[in-house]
Formats: C-alpha cells, structure tokens, sequence
C-alpha cells in the first residue's frame, strides 16, 4: 500500500560556491523509508549544507515526520545548515506545526533554498 | 456538490501499515462530497491517517487477525469520523511534543501523531470502551459555509 521512498543524492554548488547536498525524495515517507532517507543521509555526511527535496513526495506521516527529525538531529550535532522545498502547502503548516521550521527553512523552490545556505 | 448529510460510510481495514491510505482516501471523498474545501480536506487526510496508524500499531499491535473500523458519519456542518480498534485506549494524553527536546536527543524523534490530530481538526477525543471490546478516537470536522460562500461569491 506504500508507496516506496527512493532517495537520490546531488551535489550543487551555491551562490558563493559552497557544494551543497540535495536529498532528493519521492514516493511516501513513513515507517518503511527508513533506510532510504537514513542510508541516504549517512552518504552526506561528511559536512557542508544539506538541502531536502520534497516536490515528489506524495505522503508523509508521523514516523516519516521523526525520520526528519532524525537527519535534523544529526545536522545539529555538526553544526550542519539544513533547508528543505517542494513541500506542498499542506505539508509546509504541518512541518512548522511540529517545530521543523525552526530547524529547516522552508522554501518554495531549489534555487530560493540554496540561496540560503 | 452532492447533498451527503445524514449518510455513513464504513470501511474495515487490516491492522497492516499502509492501509491507512485507503481510510485517507474515503475521508477525502466524503469531504469533498461534503463541500469542504482543499486545505481542510488535506488537514482530514491527515488526521485520519494518524489516528488509522496509532490503531493499527497500538490499539491492535499489529495484528493482521484484527481490523480497524473506521466510520464515517456526515451531517449537514460536521463530518464525525471514528476509528475504532482493539486496545484499551490511552490512559492519558501524552505530552505536547517539543523540537528542540526531539532534534537534542532529549526525547524520542517519534510521538507526534495525536499532537497532529488536535491540531488539525476542530474536535478530537479518545474514548475508552467501557465494555472493555475496543476504543475509538472521535474526529469532527467543520463546514465553515459562511467562509464558503464568500469564497464562492469573490
């Protein structure tokens, strides 16, 4: 009934010419995607800013939610700078409902994400 | 839009993850059946969705041998969903969660599905059966039809 997360990994440069990784996701995001997301962001972890890509994210629910927090958890471990777009409004209220906002800015496209980091 | 107050719609759903989508679903069309709008039937979705999941992980532990009632119940200004399951229900609401504790490692990443739910529908509940055969989350969700007509008329 889930459909399954893939996550793809790309690197891009931003405006001052920092390489930063995108988390690229589609599919849903829940309990099943653990291996996906976490696997995906064990790949980026070796330091510089790291954007998440939502625009084909189709479902998340709250086991997806702490799997979020779980890539926040470790970005504020190393004083990693993480932004995430794509997301549909719905789940933009939902993600700043729970507190990820705080943590993740949250913007409309890549450009406008990379931009900030 | 059709008139769809007064009518119950039922779906039984195997204690399997996953199968909160096809509650989300038949949420979704009874809403929108209802007139209710875009934002707030993505808000529904959602909460029936978590409300699906805490049955089937905590009220039925999983267990495939049991089901998931799901019934909702249209009235001419609210839609009443109620997910019944077989577990004893909460025996108290949990605490508000908090990011800052969650992304410290003071406090489990997980835990934010009733917080959810309150948050996006107008009335929740969590009602221990006193027959001691189930539980049942209440959901109600509103039909704003003065916010409706203003939209329509603009």
């Amino acid at each position: 009934m889930q459909a399954e997360t893939k996550t793809t990994v790309d690197r891009i440069s931003g405006s001052s010419g920092t390489q930063i990784s995108v988390l690229r996701f589609s599919g849903d995001i829940s309990s099943t995607s653990k291996d996906s997301v976490l696997g995906a962001w064990q790949t980026v972890n070796g330091g510089g800013p790291v954007l998440l890509d939502f625009s084909k994210v189709d479902y998340i629910n709250s086991s997806g939610i702490a799997l979020i927090i779980q890539m926040l958890m470790e970005a504020d471990k190393t004083g990693r700078k993480v932004a995430a777009f794509g997301l549909t409004p719905h789940f933009q209220k939902v993600f700043t409902m729970v507190g990820i906002a705080k943590y993740a800015g949250l913007y409309k496209d890549e450009a406008t994400a990379a931009a900030t980091l | 839009m059709t008139n769809a107050a007064g009518t119950s719609v039922e779906v039984r759903l195997p204690s399997r993850l996953g199968f909160e989508k096809v509650a989300m679903g038949t949420a979704a069309s009874v809403a929108q059946l209802m007139g209710f709008p875009p934002e707030r039937i993505e808000d529904l979705k959602t909460a029936v969705a978590e409300a699906c999941i805490n049955a089937i992980e905590h009220g039925n532990n999983l267990n495939e041998q049991l089901s998931v009632g799901v019934i909702l119940s249209a009235r001419a200004d609210e839609l009443e969903v109620k997910v019944v399951d077989n577990g004893s229900g909460i025996s108290k609401q949990p605490p508000a969660p908090d990011i800052d504790r969650k992304v410290h490692g003071e406090e489990e990443p997980r835990g934010m599905g009733m917080f959810l739910i309150q948050a996006l529908v107008d009335e929740a509940e969590w009602v221990h059966d006193s027959k001691g055969i189930g539980s049942y989350v209440r959901l109600v969700i509103r039909l704003d039809k003065e916010h409706e007509l203003n939209k329509e008329s603009e």
